[in-house]
């Protein structure tokens, strides 16, 4: 036993005792007091009034304290505490069993016969569907945030920006947003913004256009153009149901939640979008980037857009349209005629696939394991072929990374499929 | 001022809606103009009205006065719009003839089917309820079970027992159950025999209508 001053010639002798047998005296107690040295009984009295050593703390203790040290960190979050915070978080994923497996692998340009060279290859990264909550209320989301910055930051080189996909926030509050737009400050790479249903329901978007912008945009970058949609526009359920701007973003919240209505993009921003791409020819590679994805996949759980079929529509006259959503939060891919889709990953929690209607190019990644909160989540990369189509990159935490080639959705699936799952969806 | 002493209590049955019972009692004479006190029969609403307003037009008043006074009354239909589903078996092929006749076990009419088929129901809709929210399920960290299981998909009751490899024992499905409220819930085990444990199965396992059990499967 251990208990007092050891010295060097002192053996440690383990005597295990399971039975509990009922005796005046228990049997150790009188090998203790014959042999150990020091007073083992205030150790015996210190355990049982728990104030031994910190030690021994129960489960909760420690993840309360964890959780406390987090946010204070967290209060000040400059670039050097970052740094120290963003460990913290990661050291705390691995200790909980999750193995960070070594960011991105770089991704190779793969041959781009027949390819036009209109435009100069490129990488961005992205991010999405962090689904924050407010401090103090859930720092696992938070943790999964930073961790995917923290990937990204080190992402060597540098990606020529990083998106970001939709539902930075769960409720839409001011200080979820707030919190988000704190962690997003220290992307090292120029950082474009989406907003998702998640950031809008509260205010209608008042609070996410203060910190990011208008939602609506475009610019050209190395010859391709890029679109960023707000594909989450919703019919007006709310207004004759009486509900609160709380009740609303409750609704929309929930994703098997039928009240809401379906995301449509809308007609003003399908105006906006045939001016914005008049000026561009045929053969300029397009990427659009919506929340939803811009297809009809699963209504009951907004995995749609309602008038798809319209933007599709704006977006046929181009030789190649790649289109890149989040809210499915899962490897997700599609194509339809010339536009190529890809969803992105969720740093906050895995979906499951939908029980009917998976595109026939998905290859679906094998269902998450429960006990580890990190698998099935993650973040991205996407090279930007010559011709404008991508090689598309799923950063899988605690799994190997799975890569959706351009050869792919370009050969509709006869050259370059991904390894298949072997843990099907229920 | 009418004089109220002399009631006389007339007891009415309004079937509206949710049911409520009405008291209405006539007050006395001695008033130029007959006055009615009326009362919903849990004492919550209460109304003066002239004798000729008794009827629908009053009924109604009350009604509308009870349900901005219990909005969740009527959570079962609002549970239900707001998460599909799944409807309990059909049963109707019971009321089909056959050896009915002078045999009592299995003779069940259309009011019966009605009765198993909407206390089923409701308890699976109050698992809905507490699948869908935080509050409900004790959550510390404002999680719910639909942010990974959406009309609780992935949740498989039909795998269930089977041996769970990262508990090392073999698992129902609510040691699952409470193994997610441990983890991503951070909530406080329910009680397993209690409403809420019971309501939630009954939620699960509703919505795998259909699928065949399939126990130890992974």
């Amino acid at each position: 036993m251990p208990c007092g001053n050891q010295t060097e010639s002192m053996k440690t002798l383990v005597q295990c005792d399971f039975d509990g047998t009922i005796t005046e005296e228990d049997i150790s107690f009188f090998l203790l007091d014959a042999f150990a040295q020091g007073d083992w009984r205030r150790l015996l009295r210190d355990y049982k009034e728990r104030s031994m050593n910190p030690e021994y703390k129960s489960v909760e203790t420690k993840y309360r304290e964890q959780r406390e040290g987090f946010f204070r960190g967290l209060n000040n979050l400059d670039r050097r505490s970052f740094l120290k915070v963003s460990a913290a978080a990661m050291g705390a994923a691995a200790a909980s069993g999750v193995v960070s497996c070594p960011s991105f692998q770089s991704v190779a340009v793969a041959g781009d016969t027949g390819a036009s060279q209109r435009n100069e290859p490129f990488r961005f990264a992205y991010i999405s569907d962090s689904h924050l909550y407010e401090k103090k209320i859930n720092d696992r989301f938070a943790r999964a945030l930073l961790r995917a910055v923290e990937d990204i930051n080190s992402l060597d080189p540098q990606p020529d920006f990083v998106f970001y996909g939709g539902d930075l926030a769960q409720l839409g509050r001011s200080t979820e947003l707030d919190f988000g737009a704190q962690i997003l400050k220290n992307v090292k790479a120029p950082l474009k913004m989406m907003v998702g249903e998640h950031d809008w329901y509260l205010d209608m978007g008042e609070k996410w256009r203060d910190l990011f912008g208008e939602p609506t945009y475009s610019w050209d970058h190395k010859g391709v153009h890029l679109v960023v949609l707000n594909s989450v526009v919703e019919k007006d359920f709310w207004t004759a149901r009486g509900m609160s701007p709380e009740e609303r973003m409750g609704t929309v919240a929930g994703l098997d939640n039928g009240v809401q209505s379906p995301f449509t993009v809308g007609e003003p921003q399908r105006e906006w979008l045939k001016r914005d791409l008049a000026r561009y020819s045929d053969d300029t590679p397009i990427i659009v980037f919506s929340h939803s994805p811009l297809y009809k996949l699963y209504k009951k759980w907004n995995f749609w857009t309602d008038d798809a079929d319209e933007v599709q529509a704006i977006l046929k006259r181009f030789q190649s349209v790649v289109v890149i959503h989040g809210h499915t939060h899962q490897l997700l891919t599609n194509r339809i005629g010339n536009i190529h889709f890809h969803g992105m990953l969720s740093t906050a929690w895995p979906w499951p696939y939908a029980p009917e209607g998976m595109p026939e190019l998905t290859i679906e990644m094998n269902r998450p394991d429960p006990f580890n909160p990190n698998d099935g989540c993650g973040n991205g990369e996407v090279q930007v072929h010559a011709d404008g189509l991508v090689d598309k990159v799923y950063n899988l935490w605690n799994r190997k990374p799975m890569t959706l080639s351009r050869a792919y959705t370009a050969s509709w699936g006869s050259k370059g499929a991904p390894p298949r799952p072997n843990r099907a969806s229920y | 001022m009418c004089n109220i002493s002399t009631v006389a209590h007339v007891r009415f049955v309004l079937l509206c809606g949710a049911c409520a019972l009405m008291t209405i009692a006539l007050a006395g004479a001695g008033c130029s103009r007959e006055e009615v006190e009326v009362t919903t029969c849990d004492g919550t609403g209460k109304a003066m009205v002239a004798r000729d307003d008794i009827g629908q037009d009053l009924a109604d008043t009350l009604m509308a006065q009870w349900r901005r006074d219990h909005p969740d009354a009527h959570w079962v239909e609002q549970e239900k719009e707001r998460h599909e589903l799944k409807p309990p078996a059909d049963n109707s092929d019971l009321l089909a003839g056959g050896q009915a006749d002078g045999h009592t076990y299995g003779q069940h009419d259309k009011r019966d089917l009605l009765l198993w088929a909407r206390e089923t129901e409701k308890l699976v809709v109050e698992g809905s309820r507490i699948f869908h929210s935080a509050d409900l399920l004790g959550s510390t960290v404002a999680v719910s079970c639909d942010m990974c299981h959406p009309h609780a998909s992935n949740t498989h009751p039909e795998t269930y027992p089977k041996f769970q490899t990262q508990l090392g024992r073999v698992a129902l499905l609510r040691d699952m159950i409470h193994w997610c409220i441990d983890n991503p819930v951070r909530g406080e085990h329910l009680d397993p025999d209690g409403p809420a444990m019971r309501a939630l199965e009954a939620y699960i396992m509703a919505q795998r209508s259909g699928t065949p059990m399939n126990y130890g499967k992974h």
